[in-house]
């Protein structure tokens, strides 16, 4: 062995089997505590005040949260999840101002498949969609979007999803877009983040989080895989 | 020389770019006692910062956040489908996820390594040969890359062993020694590691392959199936199949990456400096145009720097190479209408489409579960394996189950089968079933050159440091619709022999075109390609500009056509066979090493 080659070396060399057996340590019985299944009920959210959404925005948040991913048989829903949190905590952080996409100017419409051209950052799409769709509420039904049944809901955002709404510059498919792919974010992405709370997201999918180490597991075909889900903080459903 | 430059002291080699190509060159150089500086734009990057556990495997921040990508809001290329299109920046992360920060795309990779096929090395020539010259389209600028198999065969298996790469071998010395992939050529040694295990949705993939009478065999993948040192002295620890590989720095060790597998090594080493968050703006060159002097680039404070150097290897991403020679004036570029010029021309991409099969609902697929170069595959359909005289297009593809973890906002996003909402209770259902019981099966395919698919610069677009974007212009064109269609017909059959309860066959649709907005894949090649002739290669088949002799380019952009197998097992080869001739000819000898 080289001299001083040990200091480079990937396992023995590093700390980190140790820090990770620590971890799993913390994990010790996990299987046997079961697992927070979907009642098929949409739980409230944990009491939480927006910091970047206001109260029109907030109310509309919540209702279209509870039907892109409403609770039922299947497992919990986008409000039990927590989502509207996530999504609001994410206002905060840079990728909501837009700090990872190419914002030069000019801004040219082009065919779809070229691909998003608007000079809004995410947190702009929500102001103007938001707006957008209680505007389009109030004039059809005379109530802003929380305030609809949910069958008409899911017409509005069926309608905006497939860009038959227009609002100001902003096509409503693109704001939906951004609706579904956050919400999608919140229910499925670490509770670090804000959204998946209680795991329920993991779950219902089943999948198993941060465990990430299926060595004894891979050749088990076919077989149902029995530990619960983990976080990244240690957290176990 | 930019004016205002500060002017550094002088090294013998200036290294562009921090990934694969660019840690083996400058490994090389310094073995060769050379003085090298390598610019990575990016931030420096490390197993012990990037990939530590738990950390590090957090889906939203790695696949959805790009934490180890380009960042887009510096610089990014604007893409059109044809030549009568406006061309519009690619403003958010799609279609191809370009790396960025040292370790480069070699960071965040998979791991599929690949040797490239020897007819794919010489495709003009073979095509013509078997099918004569009318068989390849009106438009299509095949060619050979002027190296054979043979030639390169002693750096494939070099990279290999760096990379500690996994596999199972057909042939040893003209012996079949193994259960390799019958259609592969004879290596000089085996695979440095034995197969990684299949996971149970390839498991199932080989037998039904087999059934089917294809001939199935185990992904070559860069990541280590045991515990392993490479020819550095760099240790790699078992691949547990954790799941987190694409997009990720493996906490394990386990995938090979130049973070992983060199730098250790080239940090050390007094002959070599590593600059990170420094942005190269262009090769300079003398009075003669003829010779580069070395580069400017843009330091961490926001400094303009001039670095001297007496060799120049740009090592950046295929299409930061071919920018970088661009804005440099660096080769002919290349005119579409006049049909001249060689830098920008043969662009070309991969020709991916997924398909998903449904199992029984009791059987769980457990799609977590992955490595990222894992899988299994079978080539029947791949390269010059099968006669193309009947059906009437070049190219072909390879068809594999190659899972490499299926996360859960990637799940939600897949969905369910076609026609499935997007969401509501229907979405639920469909996407949970989806997850739990079916696999996904890939025709990872040719993407063949045509005349009037190209890269030049942006006209109106600029960058964070006021140059202009570079322009892609690309579309799927007759052949290679038509190639991917007869290959992922062939799946079907091997559905049907997996027990499908339910098949959704992905398939290129005529008429539709290249879409920004799905991700697709991040093999893009050619635009600046090696070959014999520079009337239609940027580059010699040493790599090395034809115009500029101390100019080396090493990257996908070598690739006259596209591939159906993974880009990176070639990328290495290449910069292998440069640097050897760099060190046995070059450096005594400085000067053209092709005439």
């Amino acid at each position: 062995m080289a001299p001083g080659r040990r200091q480079f070396l990937g396992i023995n060399g590093s700390g980190f089997i140790s820090s990770r057996r620590r971890f799993m340590q913390g994990l010790a019985g996990v299987a046997a505590c079961g697992t927070v299944s979907g009642t098929g009920a949409a739980a409230p959210p944990t009491p939480y005040t927006p910091v970047f959404f206001n109260a029109a925005e907030w109310n509309f948040l919540l209702a279209a949260c509870d039907r892109l991913i409403p609770a039922d048989a299947n497992g919990p829903g986008a409000l039990a999840l927590d989502v509207p949190r996530f999504i609001d905590q994410q206002m905060t952080t840079p990728y909501a101002q837009g700090a990872q996409w190419y914002m030069a100017a000019p801004f040219v419409q082009g065919p779809d498949n070229l691909g998003y051209q608007l000079p809004y950052p995410p947190r702009d799409l929500y102001r103007r969609g938001i707006a957008g769709m209680n505007a389009h509420a109030t004039t059809r039904h005379a109530k802003p979007f929380a305030a609809l049944a949910p069958d008409v809901q899911d017409d509005l955002l069926r309608a905006a999803e497939g860009g038959r709404l227009v609002f100001g510059d902003v096509p409503s498919a693109a704001f939906f877009d951004q609706l579904l792919a956050n919400v999608m974010e919140g229910a499925f992405s670490d509770p670090i983040h804000g959204g998946n709370t209680g795991l329920g997201g993991w779950t219902m999918l089943g999948f198993p989080g941060a465990r990430a180490d299926f060595m004894d597991w891979v050749d088990r075909y076919g077989a149902h895989y029995p530990l619960g889900s983990v976080s990244i903080t240690g957290e176990t459903a | 020389m930019s004016d205002d430059a500060r002017r550094l002291k002088p090294v013998d080699v200036v290294v562009v770019g921090g990934g694969w190509a660019g840690s083996i060159m400058a490994k090389e150089m310094t073995e060769a006692g050379r003085t090298v500086v390598m610019l990575e734009r990016g931030p420096d990057r490390s197993t012990a910062g990037e990939g530590a556990y738990p950390a590090s495997i957090d889906e939203l921040e790695a696949n959805f956040r790009y934490k180890l990508f380009q960042d887009l809001s510096k610089s990014t290329v604007t893409i059109r489908n044809n030549a009568s299109q406006t061309a519009l920046p690619y403003r958010r992360m799609a279609a191809f996820l370009p790396g960025e920060g040292v370790g480069g795309a070699g960071l965040h990779w998979s791991g599929v390594h690949f040797r490239m096929p020897p007819d794919d090395l010489r495709l003009r020539s073979r095509v013509i040969e078997k099918y004569g010259a009318k068989f390849i389209p009106e438009g299509m600028n095949l060619q050979d890359y002027g190296v054979s198999y043979e030639e390169l065969e002693p750096f494939f298996d070099r990279a290999e062993k760096v990379f500690g790469t996994s596999g199972e071998a057909y042939k040893v010395n003209g012996q079949v020694v193994g259960q390799g992939n019958v259609f592969a050529p004879s290596r000089s040694d085996h695979f440095p590691l034995p197969p990684l295990k299949d996971v149970y949705t390839a498991h199932l993939f080989r037998k039904a392959a087999a059934e089917v009478g294809f001939h199935p065999y185990s992904l070559p993948a860069a990541n280590a199936s045991q515990q392993y040192t490479n020819p550095y002295g760099v240790q790699m620890g078992p691949c547990n199949f954790c799941g987190y590989c694409s997009g990720y720095a493996c906490y394990m060790y386990s995938k090979a990456s130049p973070n992983v597998n060199i730098l250790p090594v080239l940090r050390r080493h007094p002959l070599f400096e590593l600059r990170p968050n420094c942005h190269v703006l262009k090769v300079e060159r003398d009075s003669t145009g003829t010779r580069a002097t070395g580069v400017t680039y843009t330091d961490a404070e926001g400094r303009v720097v001039t670095q001297p150097a007496e060799i120049v290897i740009l090592t950046a991403f295929q299409f930061h190479n071919v920018r970088l020679m661009l804005l440099s004036g660096i080769g002919r570029p290349y005119d579409p209408v006049r049909n001249e010029g060689v830098v920008g021309r043969n662009f070309v991409y991969q020709n991916v489409t997924t398909s998903v099969v449904w199992l029984d609902p009791r059987v769980e697929t457990n799609q977590y579960i992955g490595a990222g170069g894992g899988g299994v595959a079978f080539d029947d359909f791949n390269s010059e394996n099968f006669d193309h005289g009947p059906l009437g297009f070049v190219g072909g593809s390879p068809v594999w189950v190659n899972q490499a973890g299926v996360r859960a906002i990637a799940a939600a996003h897949s969905g369910g089968p076609p026609g499935t909402p997007r969401w509501g209770s229907a979405w639920k259902a469909g996407m949970i079933d989806t997850y739990r019981h079916s696999l996904r099966i890939d025709a990872h395919g040719a993407n063949m050159a045509y005349r009037d698919v190209y890269l030049d610069l942006d006209p109106t677009w600029k960058d964070a440091y006021g140059q202009p974007l570079l322009r892609m212009t690309f579309d799927w064109k007759d052949n290679d619709i038509r190639m991917n269609r007869y290959v992922v017909d062939k799946i079907g059959n091997v559905a049907k022999a997996m027990g499908a309860r339910n098949v959704h066959l992905g398939m290129r649709e005529f008429g539709r075109p290249f879409d920004t907005r799905q991700y697709q894949t991040t093999h893009l090649g050619g635009g600046a390609v090696m070959g014999t002739d520079p009337q239609t290669s940027a580059l010699n088949r040493y790599m090395q500009s034809w115009d500029v002799h101390n100019v080396f380019v090493i990257g996908a952009n070598a690739f006259p056509q596209g591939t159906g197998y993974n880009p990176t097992g070639m990328v290495a080869a290449l910069a292998y066979w440069a640097a050897h001739h760099i060190r046995t000819t070059y450096l005594a000898h400085p000067g053209p090493l092709a005439g």
